[in-house]
This record gives C-alpha cells, sequence and structure tokens, in this order.
C-alpha cells in the first residue's frame, strides 16, 4: 500500500491552518475517501461534509489543490501524488469549520428570484403541451446538483466579495431555466441587469470549467441571459422600433 | 458594493462568519501550469495587434494579380482599383493614410467584442482574473456593466458589420480565380496557392462568425418557443453547432487573416512566389 501526504485546512471561522497527515491510499481511492480515512483514524474531529459519494448530492465540495471540485469525484490518479495533496474550504463562503462552508447565502439570493409563471392549459384536460425541442434547451440546466463549485470560482464572489450585488453563475443558471421555459409568462430581466447585475460576469468561462454536471453554463445560460438583456436595454434599433410599434397601435 | 472586504454585509450578514481573505496577485494552490494559456493569448493577440496594424500603416503591396489582402479589402479610397477612386485631396499630406484604416475599425470591433475574446483578454491583458482560482492584482472591480465596458453590449452591431465583410471576402475570392494573361490581357480562369489561402481565410471566418453567440440570440435564441419556427430552428441549430468550437474558429480565422496578409504582401514584394495549381 502507498502513503501520500495531504495538507488539509483545520481552523474555525476562518482562523486556521494546513495540518499534514499522512494516509495509505489504494487504487481507486478518490479525496472523500482519504479525507474520511484521516477522519476516522487520525483526527476524529475534522469537520467535512458530505452524502452520496457518487457526485449528485453537491455536498462534499471543496479546493483540491487549489480548484474546486467535489471531494468524492476527484480519483486520487488524477492528481500529482508525488507532493502533498491540498484540501480546503470553498473560498467564497463563510468558512464554519474545517472543510465546511456556509453556503445558505445561496438559499436566500435564490428566495429572491421571480418563481415559475406558467401561462394558462392550453389543452382541454387543464395541463400543458411543448415542444421537446424547446424544453431541450433548458433541461441542461436542470441537471445542476447545487454544489455551488460555479459561484466559489467565480472572481466576482471570490475575490471581489459582492455577494450584495451579484446573484453568481448558479443562478443565472437557474434563472435562465425560468425564463426560457416555454410555458413561463414573467419577466426577469430589470432584475437580471439591475438586481442580479449580470453585467458584472466577465465571461471567464471558470463556472462552465469546474462544473461537475458538464452544464455549459456561460454559453448556453449567461450569454444568451446577457443578449436578452442587450434587447430590452442596450440596443437603440430595438427600443426604436418598439416607440413606432407602440404608436402604431 | 462591497470591494475586496472579507466581511460581506447585507444578504450575508444574518450569520456574519468571516470570509477567507482574498489571495494576493498571481497567489493560488493550483499545481498545474495555469499561466500557460494567458501567456499564449496575450503574445498570439500581442503579435496579431502589433503585425496588423503595421501592415495597415504600409498601404503598399496589398494586392498581387487577382489577390486581394483581407486587411484592405475593400478597399474603398486611395488605391488604383478603389471603389471610390482615389485618395481625397482634402486629406492633408502629412496624415498617415491607407485603405485599410477605413475598414479594419470593422472587423477589429468585432473581435474586440466578442464573447470568447472578451473572457481571453480579460484574463491575459488585465488579470481579471490571471486564471480561475488564481489572486488577482486588483480589489476593485466594475465589470462590464459601468462605462467603458458596457459598451462591449455593441457587439452584435459589428456582426452585422462582419457579415457584410463576409460577403465581400466572398466576393474577393471569387475574383482571385481570374488571372490576367499579361500576353493578350484576357482574363482566365485559374487557381493559385494564393486563391485557396484566401479561400480558407473567408472559410474559417465563416465559422467564426456565423459561430457568433448574438447571431445565435439573433437568429432563434431570443425565442421560448422557437420550434414554431421552422427556418429559425435549423438556423439556431447549425449557429449552435459552429459556436460550441467558437475559440477554435476565432483562433485560427485570426492566424489565417493575418498569413493571407502576408501571403499578398510577400507575393507582390517578390520574396514569394505563387504557385498555380492550374
Amino acid at each position: 500500500m502507498k502513503k501520500a501526504k495531504f495538507k488539509i485546512w483545520r481552523g474555525e471561522r476562518g482562523e486556521g491552518d494546513f495540518v499534514e497527515y499522512d494516509t495509505n491510499i489504494s487504487e481507486g481511492m478518490v479525496v472523500l475517501d482519504a479525507v474520511l480515512q484521516i477522519q476516522a483514524e487520525q483526527a476524529n474531529d475534522l469537520a467535512c461534509r458530505w452524502n452520496c459519494k457518487a457526485g449528485k448530492c453537491g455536498s462534499c465540495s471543496a479546493e483540491i489543490n487549489g480548484m474546486p471540485k467535489l471531494m468524492c469525484m476527484t480519483r486520487l490518479n488524477s492528481l500529482p501524488m508525488d507532493e502533498p495533496v491540498t484540501v480546503e474550504p470553498m473560498r467564497a463562503f463563510p468558512s464554519i469549520r474545517d472543510l465546511t462552508t456556509d453556503v445558505s447565502w445561496n438559499y436566500r439570493v435564490k428566495e429572491k428570484i421571480k418563481p415559475f409563471a406558467p401561462r394558462e392549459p392550453d389543452a382541454e384536460d387543464g395541463t400543458w403541451r411543448m415542444d421537446q425541442k424547446d424544453v431541450d434547451r433548458v433541461q441542461e440546466f436542470r441537471k445542476c446538483i447545487e454544489c455551488f463549485l460555479c459561484q466559489d470560482v467565480c472572481h466576482v464572489l471570490r475575490d471581489h466579495h459582492q455577494h450584495d450585488d451579484f446573484i453568481g453563475p448558479r443562478f443565472l443558471v437557474y434563472t435562465a431555466a425560468l425564463e426560457m421555459h416555454p410555458l413561463d409568462t414573467e419577466d426577469r430581466l430589470e432584475a437580471l441587469k439591475d438586481e442580479a447585475n449580470i453585467g458584472l460576469c466577465n465571461i471567464t468561462k471558470c463556472c462552465t470549467k469546474v462544473c461537475p454536471e458538464h452544464i455549459t453554463i456561460t454559453d448556453n445560460a449567461i450569454i444568451p441571459l446577457k443578449e436578452r438583456v442587450v434587447d430590452e436595454y442596450y440596443d437603440p434599433v430595438r427600443k426604436l422600433l418598439k416607440i413606432f410599434r407602440k404608436k402604431g397601435k | 458594493m462591497q470591494k475586496g472586504r472579507n466581511r460581506a454585509p447585507g444578504i450575508m450578514t444574518s450569520k456574519s462568519y468571516s470570509l477567507t481573505p482574498r489571495r494576493s496577485f498571481g497567489e493560488t494552490l493550483r499545481k498545474e501550469a495555469w499561466w500557460i494559456y494567458p501567456i499564449f493569448v496575450f503574445l498570439g493577440f500581442s503579435a496579431f495587434i502589433v503585425y496588423s496594424t503595421w501592415a495597415a500603416f504600409q498601404a503598399e503591396h496589398y494586392r498581387f494579380g487577382p489577390y486581394l489582402s483581407p486587411f484592405y479589402s475593400p478597399e474603398l479610397l486611395g488605391g488604383e482599383h478603389a471603389w471610390f477612386g482615389a485618395k481625397p485631396a482634402w486629406i492633408p499630406d502629412w496624415l498617415p493614410f491607407s485603405p485599410a484604416f477605413l475598414i479594419l475599425w470593422a472587423p477589429a470591433g468585432f473581435r474586440l467584442t466578442c464573447y470568447y475574446y472578451r473572457g481571453a483578454y480579460y484574463k491575459a491583458f488585465w488579470a481579471d482574473p490571471p486564471s480561475c482560482a488564481v489572486g488577482e492584482p486588483r480589489s476593485n472591480y466594475r465589470g462590464e456593466r459601468k462605462f467603458p465596458l458596457i459598451l462591449q453590449n455593441v457587439h452584435r452591431y459589428f456582426l452585422y458589420l462582419a457579415l457584410i465583410f463576409l460577403i465581400i471576402l466572398a466576393y474577393d475570392v471569387w475574383e482571385a480565380l481570374w488571372f490576367v494573361d499579361p500576353a493578350t490581357g484576357q482574363k482566365t480562369f485559374g487557381i493559385g496557392v494564393g486563391t485557396l489561402i484566401l479561400a480558407l481565410n473567408v472559410f474559417l471566418l465563416g465559422g467564426y462568425t456565423l459561430g457568433c453567440h448574438s447571431l445565435r440570440h439573433l437568429i432563434g435564441g431570443r425565442l421560448d418557443e422557437i420550434s414554431k419556427f421552422r427556418l429559425r430552428w435549423d438556423g439556431y441549430r447549425c449557429v449552435t453547432c459552429l459556436n460550441n468550437r467558437h475559440m477554435i474558429w476565432a483562433w485560427c480565422s485570426l492566424f489565417v487573416v493575418g498569413f493571407s496578409d502576408i501571403y499578398v504582401r510577400m507575393c507582390s514584394m517578390g520574396l514569394w512566389t505563387d504557385w498555380r495549381i492550374f
């Protein structure tokens, strides 16, 4: 059995440091296996959030060798094991203890987004009919497991701490799923511009890079929303046409 | 607005734990060579900007036989074949003039405001951020919601111009198929290496321009029920297909448009020979 070194961040409420642990590793292990092994054998008080171990619950988000990743989906053989593997909590959220962070900000943001508002049912049985093509486009966004890795890597939140001004990629994806839904009637463009401040996104595509569900966040959600905001607020020709249309009525 | 502070109030304050302090410029725990990509982008863009500016100022060696450099197409003013004749007399001699000045701003604006390029050059030239999860040099940040970067929203207008340029450059390829016989003065059909390079240039520019995010939106992305419009749905699918490789198209077309100018210039200066295939 091989030995490997792990540097795990230990501390409370942002105060702390990396502590080095040696542990045995074997083929097929993921970072979460190693962390739980260290917890069982050497650090019983190590705080670490996890649940499904299958990349579907989004609980074990952390930063592994500096990149936001799910611990349960990061195999050790994908990391350079000749040097210590660093594991630290997500930096975009307040640290609670060790590897756990307080992600409740995300839930408060979600509550502020206008919910789904379907049009009147169009079928006799009181239900709706949609074309599969239209549904397919938003289906991708439904894959989100809310691991918040995209929020963590977004420099607007991570480095500039603009949590009060920017909702982050996760909730731009959520808004896109609602806004592009073929049945939805709600208008979220003003909120996107003024409250969500979609203009703060400068398209680094880091969110797309770290998404464990491989959602094309930037190209399929954020940029289409930015274009919709341009339609409404920054396209002078479209504005003129709107005025003429209104006068024509 | 919170600027570079470690405690975010407002929506964060219901539990006011400390946010981890921001990392300093270039600081990261990433172990791979994250700096390669931004350096590649920096060098690639810089080389293109320096060369294209130099080439635009030359105002000569941009035609060879039936070939016209894409940096000078359409040739509106100044040259022998210009659409609107020679350089106007009212332009003073001391002012540098080149037919390229009249047109290059349009494709340059299209690339400058392109969604892919924006993300790339914000990282490479402004380190905002230098790479994902790497510390930044500045603590304040306004993004694209305030002047001057709010002007990036003009991208769709540059797209309209780029589409016109695409048609003109395609016409140039047609022109590059007709060589003048020096003995008879007659135009004859032929294909030279230059024809193929100009055609490749249009092909790659087409892939880049027709895969534009704004075009994807305008052709159908803006509709929630796109399935009701069959043609737009087909167009949307085609643009999406090209858009999936937008970065590759962007770089290949940038390289080949620069090389097309180099090829025509070198042939015109007599340094390279243009081989006729038939």
